[in-house]
């Protein structure tokens, strides 16, 4: 009898494993133990202290911090919630909408800004937004978010659609509930681990954007990102560590939250 | 018409593109109706229950529900319910949310809407499980609460897609009888599809046989099996022998043909016959008596082929030439002690109406 295949008959697995590990998370653990670190040296550790979680909070950079924490959560907030509104309708539109001229293109059309260099789209952006004259700031950067949020939040969206029978929504229908109804009180609870999905990853693509931002945002105006960008151009000191960290633990945070959600999702589907 | 037609299709009619699904069926359903729309996968039947739904559009024709028109509304307009094949319960919800769910869109008070969820928990006998999500039900309570959700509004018409087709053996002979009394207790008219013809015979008070988009014959029970109107029909429920025959002479009721393999056969028809046509001659297999003498009245002589014992039967395959066998099935109690062994000669007796004629 032939075996069953098992990864871990290979020599070195154990090794390449590691190794693999090593090199994805090292620098995150470096930077992560560093913020702990009681000195102003980024190499040489001069024991625990939480000196520069105090400093991220209460030194001199922290109003500007602090400032562009809340312009990133913000933006990110909303530029979620609105792409998640239009990828829900989308996704409606694709997997719901039966067989219409253009439905390929229209689907290569929501998925591209995924694919297209990033520099790009920051340049075509700015380059539109001066064109008609549109004031650089919160709600430039707001605009550009939503639009490159709409294809990640549209992804989960319309996967969690794909695998919901049409049947449900016919059912509603056929025991006296209009298209409006039928879309608040049975679709939308069924898609919603999708849908919450869909949000978190727009917040966090949000959330994290560097290029775009930096060329849409106008002069002044900051978000986390480009905080820390401009702090860092000065010299890296080991503040910029500590606000790494919680901005790691926080992603970590959201990752997690999604993934129990979409798990739950999963066992609500099973109506066999 | 009757005063108490349920539903009418008047020439209803399904296009698919090139494809026609439905073609020029017309036909009324009474008041109280346990009704059933039987035929092979792919025949229509499920097209035409959608069509009733309003989940499909018709592409000609009419269709009313107590004399009112309703094949333009959309189906949350249309007083019908359906019980989905694979039952469609919301999973987010309990029994109970799930067999409200059409009374709080119909804006029903709280307290009404519990007073009749709490009626249909029981007449589905369901009572304990009703803060319970689909998923932790069984496949048979699962009916049971798909069954109450449909009729919690008291529909004029309740559209039944396969229903039992998930279940195992037992519990759909149990769900049988157990339809079949809700129908008697509810007063709603049912339209039942399936394409399982015991279910079909057991339950209704009409068949409806369909294929290809067409319907091929209405009637109760011991219309459609005793008198199938073509050979589809006589092919399709239960079991039947079916012998290319010819008219040679007919006499009164009395239809005499010929053979293929050249024996004279006394039938009856429904049909209009005249002498010369030619068509099938189908012969259910419990109304052949084989006899080992010769005797007197109609009879086909034959030789003993394979015999297969299925419990409560005994199915004997009778060869009457090289090519044409037919098939024999007799009760195990009213068989003799008389040996039938492989080979043997022996007269299969035929009364005037076990052969039935059918013209192609």
């Amino acid at each position: 009898m032939e075996k069953a295949f098992n990864v871990k008959q290979y020599n070195g697995f154990y090794f390449i494993t590691c190794l693999c590990l090593f090199i994805l998370y090292a620098p995150l653990l470096i930077v992560m133990i560093y913020s702990f670190n009681d000195s102003l040296s980024i190499t040489r550790w001069g024991g625990m202290s939480l000196r520069w979680y105090y400093e991220v909070f209460y030194g001199l950079e922290s109003e500007k911090f602090k400032l562009a924490a809340w312009n990133s959560l913000i933006i990110a907030l909303m530029a979620a919630t609105i792409a998640t509104i239009v990828a829900t309708a989308a996704s409606i539109g694709m997997v719901r909408g039966g067989h219409f001229k253009g439905k390929s293109a229209s689907f290569g059309l929501i998925s591209l800004p995924i694919m297209v260099p990033e520099i790009v789209t920051a340049v075509a952006t700015l380059i539109f937004f001066s064109a008609i004259s549109f004031k650089l700031g919160v709600l430039s950067i707001l605009v550009a978010h939503i639009v490159f949020c709409i294809p990640f939040a549209y992804l989960p969206i319309s996967a969690r659609l794909q695998g919901i029978e049409a049947s449900y929504e016919e059912a509603a229908q056929d025991l006296y509930a209009n298209r409006w109804k039928t879309f608040w009180h049975v679709l939308m609870p069924i898609m919603g681990p999708g849908i919450i999905s869909g949000f978190l990853l727009g917040f966090i693509i949000s959330l994290d954007d560097f290029i775009i931002t930096n060329f849409v945002k106008g002069a002044g105006v900051e978000t986390l990102p480009t905080a820390i960008f401009g702090a860092v151009k000065q010299g890296i000191k080991p503040n910029i560590m500590a606000l790494s960290t919680l901005l790691l633990l926080f992603s970590v945070f959201l990752v997690t939250l999604s993934y129990f959600i979409g798990r739950k999702g999963n066992n609500l589907k099973t109506n066999k | 018409m009757a005063i108490k037609d349920a539903i009418s299709l008047e020439g209803v009619r399904k296009d698919f593109g090139d494809f026609t699904a439905i073609s020029n069926v017309t036909f009324d359903i009474a008041d109280n109706e346990f009704f059933t729309l039987l035929g092979p996968s792919g025949c229509g039947k499920t097209t035409l229950l959608r069509m009733i739904a309003g989940f499909e559009e018709t592409s000609a024709g009419k269709i009313k529900l107590y004399g009112d028109i309703i094949e333009n509304l959309p189906p949350n307009k249309r007083p019908i319910n359906t019980v989905f094949q694979n039952y469609a319960l919301f999973p987010h919800m309990t029994v109970k949310e799930n067999i409200g769910f059409s009374l709080k869109m119909l804006g029903w008070s709280k307290s009404d809407i519990n007073d009749r969820v709490a009626e249909m928990v029981a007449m589905v006998k369901l009572e304990e499980f009703t803060d319970r999500k689909p998923s932790q039900l069984s496949g048979g309570q699962q009916q049971r609460v798909a069954l109450a959700r449909a009729m919690a509004s008291k529909p004029k018409l309740l559209l039944l897609d396969e229903p039992l087709s998930a279940l195992d053996l037992k519990l759909r002979k149990e769900m049988r009888s157990e339809l079949k009394r809700l129908q008697r207790d509810t007063g709603i008219t049912f339209i039942f599809v399936t394409h399982d013809q015991e279910e079909a015979l057991s339950m209704s008070d009409r068949i409806a046989v369909m294929s290809s988009g067409k319907v091929q014959q209405i009637g109760n029970p011991s219309e459609i099996y005793d008198t199938p109107a073509n050979r589809f029909v006589a092919d399709f429920i239960g079991e039947a022998n079916l012998l290319n025959a010819t008219i040679q002479k007919i006499d009164g009721e009395k239809i005499i043909c010929r053979l293929q393999s050249g024996q004279i056969l006394t039938s009856k028809s429904s049909s209009k016959v005249n002498v010369g046509q030619s068509g099938t001659i189908s012969i259910r297999p419990e109304k052949l008596i084989i006899k080992k003498q010769n005797f007197k009245g109609q009879y086909l002589e034959g030789k003993l082929g394979q015999s297969t014992y299925i419990g409560t039967d005994t199915q004997f395959e009778i060869l009457l030439d090289k090519e044409l066998s037919l098939t024999v099935r007799m009760q195990n109690s009213s068989l003799t002690s008389e040996n039938y062994k492989n080979g043997d000669q022996v007269f299969l007796s035929i009364a005037d109406d076990a052969a039935w004629f059918l013209l192609d």
